[in-house]
């Protein structure tokens, strides 16, 4: 809010990000689906907050039906006097759009869904400025998840303080996790950021444990460009302490034996799954994604996804894994939109935990090719040093 | 807001690059302020281009390293910033070539962008003043270590002028501002996304517009080149002419370039500064229109001015040794009007002097001397 109205711009608007690509992140969806009320709520709290008269809704294509839920919400709200002209008689006029994206991953990033939302190629913006205060149309610009908007109704209902007794530490209220992956319940759950990650993994309550009586060997804790966790370092951290449901637990030990909370998306993965063609998959998506605009990115994830491609399939070579290592910290942080972190970190951290799985395709050609992962080799987790 | 108090800006901001400090205005780019300083200190710049606007941000080959943001607030950055489109703060710490950082970044960024190019500079137009030659020269490592096959592209007619060669494009962007900010109707953008991602006009529309030709003068590879110089020659054996003409067009300039060979024009640009982009005249940028760059193509029409002055280290500038700077002689200012007073000849007293090497019979020896002495 400090950045806001400096520019001296009259229109000010609110923007939601319901463009949720993330491969193993769908909490959005199910907000959208089942109670986009809640969304339209907390738009028109936060609408009148900013002052803005005018605010979007930006879809994911992909989401089409969601697209005529939103609509039939947006004419019920209109239709009882919570939208339009002169809202309950306070003279605060309002009117909420819902925009259909065409299906690119990058307009999830704020400045790329503004210019997707202008009407133009969906390049992120060079910042600064940030789109408070050049946003859309080059008016100041609230860009927020529909998660967020939507806890502004229980926040302003209950109050800010008694929503911040939820949760623990910096970690308050509650947050949607979709798990999913090799678990016998995956879906959408809301936790309170207490919990431990193993109860969250093995209680009832959630995703039941794992599926088909196998063994946890890595989990993705925060949608599919947070670094990846071998099960050693994601149910406890390097210190030995447990590991909770939160951000700063999540994030404890930085990169080398952390991961992130990112967008909940918990992507849990048994024994008999190949890390190597994990990651080879989160590559392909993060080439496929690329907006091209600057060059590590556009050519780096490229190159990864056709080394990757190599090792998965018997062809690689031992150098190969120091390349992808090397092709990564260039990429990380050189390039204008986080898309190349979000493509570089996972390959970062599957090379960084399961480095003998690489080399075990390497050295066994034969069955990386039959894809007969040697999964006696790897179900349980290798130890990774504290100074790793 | 009446109590807010408003900090006195100073007029000219403090900058230092690579220890080299330097006062300039407000708002200025890092890399505007690299390139008052000039030499190494630059970084190299392949999709900025300070006539376009909006253009920069997108090859990363500017990045330097920030190690104090302001004086009021002189923490370093995190990351590397594009030096093309961060403004500076007045005293702001920058390191470019001094940084290990940056020039590990960029030897990364030349490889990427070196990806998948198809290196056919033995047969590319633009060869001998291709940004992207120096580039690889000047910031690249001495080989790649891609193995897979180049991506490449359907080679697509964009009208009678141009030629569009996509598989060597970098994707800077300019053209797209040539074609937003300089020309009527823009029909020429960026279709795809990912490395496949491709400059292109809408359903191979052809680009008809007075001032489509400054999209091969802002192309920094040889993406798009001039089809009435097609393989007609290569640049270095041309030799660059400034001259101008009155043109009708109230737009275009009319201060050129003409490459010729013998009397014969090859080829008309529009001249260009040491960075290789576009001069400005008069505080405006010399762009030219189509008729000057692809029908004048006769010595008559234009008006010689002289030798270009060819300041660019290229490949293009040999042969033309006329802006070279010489190393300033600091002898007379030393001496200050006094003539060094001569002490001792040594051609007179030198013993070697005295043998004549070609009147003898076989090599000279010590002994040649020795004798001589006796």
């Amino acid at each position: 809010m400090e950045f806001f109205g400096k520019t001296g711009r009259s229109a000010r608007y609110l923007v939601v990000n319901a463009d949720e690509s993330e491969p193993g992140t769908f909490k959005d969806r199910y907000l959208m689906e089942f109670i986009p009320h809640l969304l339209i709520e907390g738009m028109i709290t936060a609408s009148y907050a900013l002052g803005s008269k005018c605010s979007y809704i930006y879809i994911r294509g992909e989401y089409a039906w969601i697209v005529d839920i939103l609509e039939q919400a947006i004419a019920e709200a209109k239709n009882n006097g919570w939208l339009g002209k002169n809202i309950l008689g306070t003279g605060y006029d309002l009117e909420i759009y819902v925009q259909r994206g065409a299906g690119a991953y990058i307009c999830g990033e704020e400045t790329a869904l503004l210019e997707s939302l202008e009407g133009k190629r969906g390049n992120p913006r060079i910042k600064p400025p940030f789109p408070a205060v050049r946003g859309l149309w080059d008016c100041p610009t609230v860009v927020n998840n529909v998660e967020t908007i939507a806890a502004v109704v229980p926040i302003i209902n209950e109050g800010g303080e008694e929503y911040a007794k939820i949760g623990v530490g910096k970690s308050t209220g509650t947050k949607l996790i979709s798990a999913c992956g090799n678990i016998k319940k995956p879906g959408v759950y809301e936790i309170d950021m207490t919990i431990s990650v193993e109860e969250f993994i093995y209680s009832d309550e959630y995703c039941g444990g794992m599926a088909n009586g196998r063994k946890l060997k890595a989990c993705i804790p925060g949608g599919s460009s947070v670094p990846i966790l071998p099960a050693n370092l994601l149910l406890k951290t390097a210190k030995g302490e447990t590991r909770y449901m939160n951000y700063e637990s999540l994030a404890d030990g930085g990169f080398a034996t952390g991961s992130m909370m990112g967008s909940g998306g918990f992507i849990v993965i048994d024994d008999s799954q190949c890390i190597v063609r994990h990651t080879y998959t989160l590559a392909r998506f993060y080439r496929h994604e690329s907006c091209g605009q600057c060059s590590p990115c556009r050519e780096g994830t490229g190159w990864m996804e056709k080394i990757l491609w190599n090792l998965e399939t018997g062809k690689g070579k031992m150098g190969d894994i120091d390349l992808l290592w090397d092709i990564q910290r260039k990429i990380e942080g050189n390039t204008i939109c986080p898309l190349g972190d979000a493509a570089a970190w996972p390959v970062a951290a599957a090379i960084r935990h399961f480095r003998d799985e690489f080399e075990w395709h390497v050295t066994n050609p034969d069955d990386a090719q039959r894809r007969n992962y040697g999964i006696g080799h790897y179900a349980n987790p290798i130890p990774v040093p504290v100074t790793a | 807001m009446a109590d807010e108090v408003k900090k006195e800006v100073p007029a000219r901001f403090k900058v230092t690059i690579d220890n080299i400090t330097i006062e300039v205005a407000p708002g200025t780019t890092i890399l505007n302020a690299a390139r008052q300083i000039g030499g190494d200190v630059t970084p190299p710049a392949m999709c900025y281009y300070s006539k376009l606007q909006g253009s920069g941000g997108k090859c990363r080959t500017c990045l330097v390293e920030v190690e104090a943001g302001s004086a009021a607030d002189p923490r370093p950055m995190p990351k590397l910033v594009a030096s093309c489109r961060t403004a500076v703060m007045d005293g702001m710490v920058l390191k470019n070539i001094t940084s290990e950082r940056v020039l590990d970044a960029r030897a990364g960024v030349v490889e990427f962008l070196l990806l998948n190019h198809p290196l056919d500079c033995p047969i590319c137009d633009q060869a001998g003043e291709c940004h992207l030659q120096d580039l690889g020269y000047e910031h690249g490592k001495e080989g790649t270590r891609y193995e897979f096959k180049r991506r490449t592209f359907e080679k697509e007619d964009i009208g009678p002028y141009i030629q569009l060669h996509m598989t060597r494009c970098i994707l800077c962007y300019r053209c797209t501002y040539v074609a937003d900010q300089l020309t009527d109707n823009r029909v020429h953008g960026v279709l795809e996304r990912r490395d496949h991602a491709e400059i292109s006009t809408y359903i191979s529309k052809a680009i008809d517009s007075d001032f489509s030709g400054n999209m091969i003068d802002v192309c920094p590879v040889g993406a798009l080149t001039d089809k009435t110089f097609r393989f007609k020659n290569r640049v270095w054996f041309t030799k660059p002419v400034d001259a101008h003409r009155d043109c009708e067009n109230p737009k275009c300039c009319g201060k050129v370039t003409l490459w010729q060979r013998g009397d014969d024009v090859l080829r008309v640009t529009a001249r260009k500064d040491q960075w290789g982009e576009v001069q400005s005249f008069d505080g405006k940028p010399g762009w030219i229109c189509n008729t000057c760059r692809f029908d004048k193509k006769h010595s008559n029409d234009w008006v010689v001015e002289g030798p270009t002055k060819v300041s660019r280290h290229s490949v293009i500038s040999q042969g033309h040794y006329i802006d070279m700077q010489m190393p300033k002689e600091i002898m007379p200012e030393v001496m200050g009007g006094r003539a060094p007073k001569l002490l001792m000849d040594i051609q007179d007293i030198s013993e070697v002097n005295s043998v004549d090497i070609g009147l003898l019979p076989g090599p000279a020896t010590s002994k040649t001397f020795e004798k001589k002495e006796q």
